[in-house]
């Protein structure tokens, strides 16, 4: 048998159907729901008198939408298009039978996050959700990515999605990274390295000693990114660490399904001599804590360096520039740390867990946060939230000056009511800088939550290192 | 959905790379429980300034341009979110073909679900679209699906290629998941031998 990449061996194990024409139905293991991509496909189903083909693998939740303050359990508490698709997604939930997480439960939180902590979300699997963040999965060596909402009629039917394989892509991180630098900047170094379309038509798997040595918190940081890079999804193998993060959850199989599903998990890695169509490596070393400049996320440059020019690109890229630089209100040759910032948001699926939260009370631990600036931190799920609380983060975060939010997607897209407004310019731990993403003329530089602390403190782009 | 066979329209030029979705439908309008609607809002904030007026130099606001069902545009359109409210404000403005050099993954999908035609070209061929449409409304052309081919105002002709399915699907406006239920049997199948190597799933 020829060598398979990890993508092959789930991929083969989950191909339902192939036809002539290389068609391929895939069979989907997990599928997750928020409100505001299903609507529609639920309302397909009852226009077409169709049922959800495996309710008891369709799970649902509430994020984009929900705010994040107190009293959101109260419809009255939203505006009244968000409460629309709250009480639809309900109402969905209930009339069809699938596991449902409403805004009252603990559990609540952002449906990447939710997902693997409720562990639903073990490797090998295949999963998808309304979101393109869905890649995040694929930190436990899930095959893991977003569709659209006709799509995500198609799985509620029929429990498959009509799919051509993806290419392979292999990204190595080889060495170890300094310290100060995190998975995001890993994730982003990427992005800086490939762009945007750097992946289209692959999927990506992350391998190397610096992956290796990362949190299952961090490799899902890496994952998240990946539909950033342009790829389908990101992959990272499972290994012990996976393994120890999924025992025990609520939905991880137990007893001798435990050592039945470990003894396949732990087939599920590249073969020696694999093929893949594109490989990118980069070495730990070389990866310096960083941050956004312009309005895609490839627009990354080390903390130390200065706001490009149009002039040091080619191409389409020459206008893109111009005008990123204009809309983000940045002059070329600007030092980076020169850039004032007037409010800091920390959280989202990218960087809302745990590990996350810590990284941000390290550095702010015993400071305040700048004069006149916005801070918020919005933890990943009401579970993130409790064990913040429960470590003491939550008080250092109050005691600095950050607001200590409730869980859901918040100012990463700006669906709710927390929003930048026009001319506001965020240290953001979210996934996209696009014109208006956090609010109609917002400004957005995406980094890492140290980086975030860091800037909350000083109130400007500020290396981490030196706070440290 | 619609068929998409043949279709004879204006071009609208748009050379920017990296069209990103919260552009094409930013978040604020996909607060809907409909797919209907959305043109009204599509490229809002390029296309209409802070206090609701349209932005006269906004391509698809120029007179040649309000009624184009051709877009002509950079590489990598449609990157960021999966939201195919991005497709759906494209063809309820009007819209039926993109072509560009590139597209993104899940918004390439989406289109195809909602009889959008979406046209990878090398980018010489682009350039050479994008200054056809540049002309104006008088600068018709020409997107033949079952011919694989576009036919400029000048009568110059670009073959391109498109995934067989999807171009059947197209072609005769089918439904998806109708043609995935008569597999129903392989599916079943597929589930019973799945549930005997991996019951913890």
């Amino acid at each position: 048998m020829s060598p398979k990449t990890l993508y092959d061996k789930i991929w083969d194990a989950h191909l339902a159907h192939q036809a002539e024409d290389g068609t391929c139905l895939l069979y989907i293991d997990r599928h997750l729901v928020h409100e505001v991509t299903s609507p529609q496909a639920f309302e397909g189903l009852r226009m077409a008198g169709r049922k959800v083909h495996a309710p008891d693998k369709t799970i649902a939740v509430p994020d984009h939408n929900v705010p994040t303050t107190p009293g959101r359990e109260d419809p009255a508490n939203m505006t009244e298009d968000s409460a629309i698709q709250v009480a639809a997604l309900d109402r969905n939930a209930r009339d069809f039978g699938i596991h449902y997480y409403p805004v009252s439960d603990i559990r609540q939180g952002i449906v990447h996050i939710v997902g693997p902590e409720q562990g639903w979300t073990l490797p090998g699997m295949t999963v998808v959700c309304g979101d393109s963040h869905t890649a995040t999965h694929g930190a436990f060596g899930a095959l893991a990515h977003g569709i659209g909402t006709s799509e995500v009629e198609h799985v509620l039917a029929t429990q498959t999605l009509i799919q051509r394989k993806a290419k392979n892509m292999k990204v190595e991180i080889t060495g170890r990274l300094a310290p100060g630098v995190t998975a995001k900047d890993i994730t982003l170094a990427v992005i800086g390295r490939t762009g945007t379309a750097g992946g289209t038509g692959h999927v990506i798997e992350y391998c190397g000693e610096a992956i290796r040595d990362l949190s299952m918190e961090g490799r899902m940081t890496v994952c998240n990114m990946a539909i950033e890079g342009g790829a389908r999804a990101g992959l990272i193998a499972p290994d012990e660490k996976t393994f120890e993060y999924v025992k025990g959850r609520p939905h991880a199989p137990k007893g001798a399904q435990w050592e039945a599903a470990l003894a396949w998990w732990k087939t599920l890695y590249t073969d020696d001599g694999a093929h893949f169509d594109k490989v990118v490596t980069i070495a730990a070393e070389d990866i310096e804590p960083v941050v956004t400049w312009g309005t895609s996320p490839e627009d990354v440059l080390p903390i130390s360096a200065r706001v490009p020019g149009p002039g040091d690109f080619t191409g389409g890229k020459v206008e893109a520039a111009k005008r990123s630089l204009e809309y983000m209100g940045l002059e070329p040759g600007t030092p980076l740390t020169d850039i004032k910032v007037d409010t800091v948001f920390i959280g989202s699926c990218t960087n809302g867990r745990i590990e996350d939260l810590r990284a941000v009370a390290e550095v702010v631990k015993g400071r305040k946060i700048a004069e006149g600036m916005r801070a918020m931190i919005v933890p990943g799920s009401g579970l993130v939230r409790e064990q913040a609380e429960v470590e003491g983060l939550a008080e250092i975060f109050t005691e600095a000056g950050f607001e200590w939010r409730l869980a859901g997607c918040s100012m990463c897209l700006a669906m709710n009511p927390d929003q930048l407004a026009p001319g506001e310019r965020c240290a953001s731990t979210s996934n996209r800088n696009f014109e208006g993403r956090q609010g109609r003329g917002g400004r957005t530089h995406l980094m890492s939550p140290a980086m975030a602390a860091a800037a909350a403190i000083t109130g400007r782009l500020t290396d981490v290192r030196e706070l440290m | 959905m619609d068929k998409f066979e043949k279709l004879t329209g204006v071009a609208a030029p748009m050379p920017m790379i990296n069209v990103d979705t919260d552009m094409i439908i930013p978040k604020q309008f996909l607060k809907t429980i409909k797919r209907s609607g959305l043109g009204k809002n599509l490229f809002d904030e390029m296309r209409f300034d802070d206090e609701g007026r349209e932005r006269p130099d906004f391509v698809l606001n120029r007179p040649q341009y309000r009624n184009a069902e051709i877009l002509v545009t950079g590489d990598n359109f449609g990157c960021g979110s999966s939201r195919e409210h991005a497709p759906w404000a494209l063809l309820d403005f009007g819209i039926r073909c993109i072509v560009a050099p590139g597209f993104a993954d899940i918004f390439f999908n989406n289109c195809f679900k909602n009889g959008i035609l979406p046209v990878v070209l090398p980018q010489a061929q682009v350039d050479m679209l994008m200054k056809d449409a540049e002309k104006g409304a008088n600068a018709r052309m020409t997107v033949d699906l079952d011919a694989q081919t576009i036919t400029t105002s000048d009568g110059e002709v670009i073959g391109f290629e498109v995934d067989a399915f999807k171009k059947h699907c197209l072609l005769e406006g089918l439904d998806d998941i109708g043609l995935t239920l008569e597999k129903a049997a392989a599916i079943e199948s597929f589930e019973a031998r799945a549930a005997a190597e991996r019951p913890w799933v």
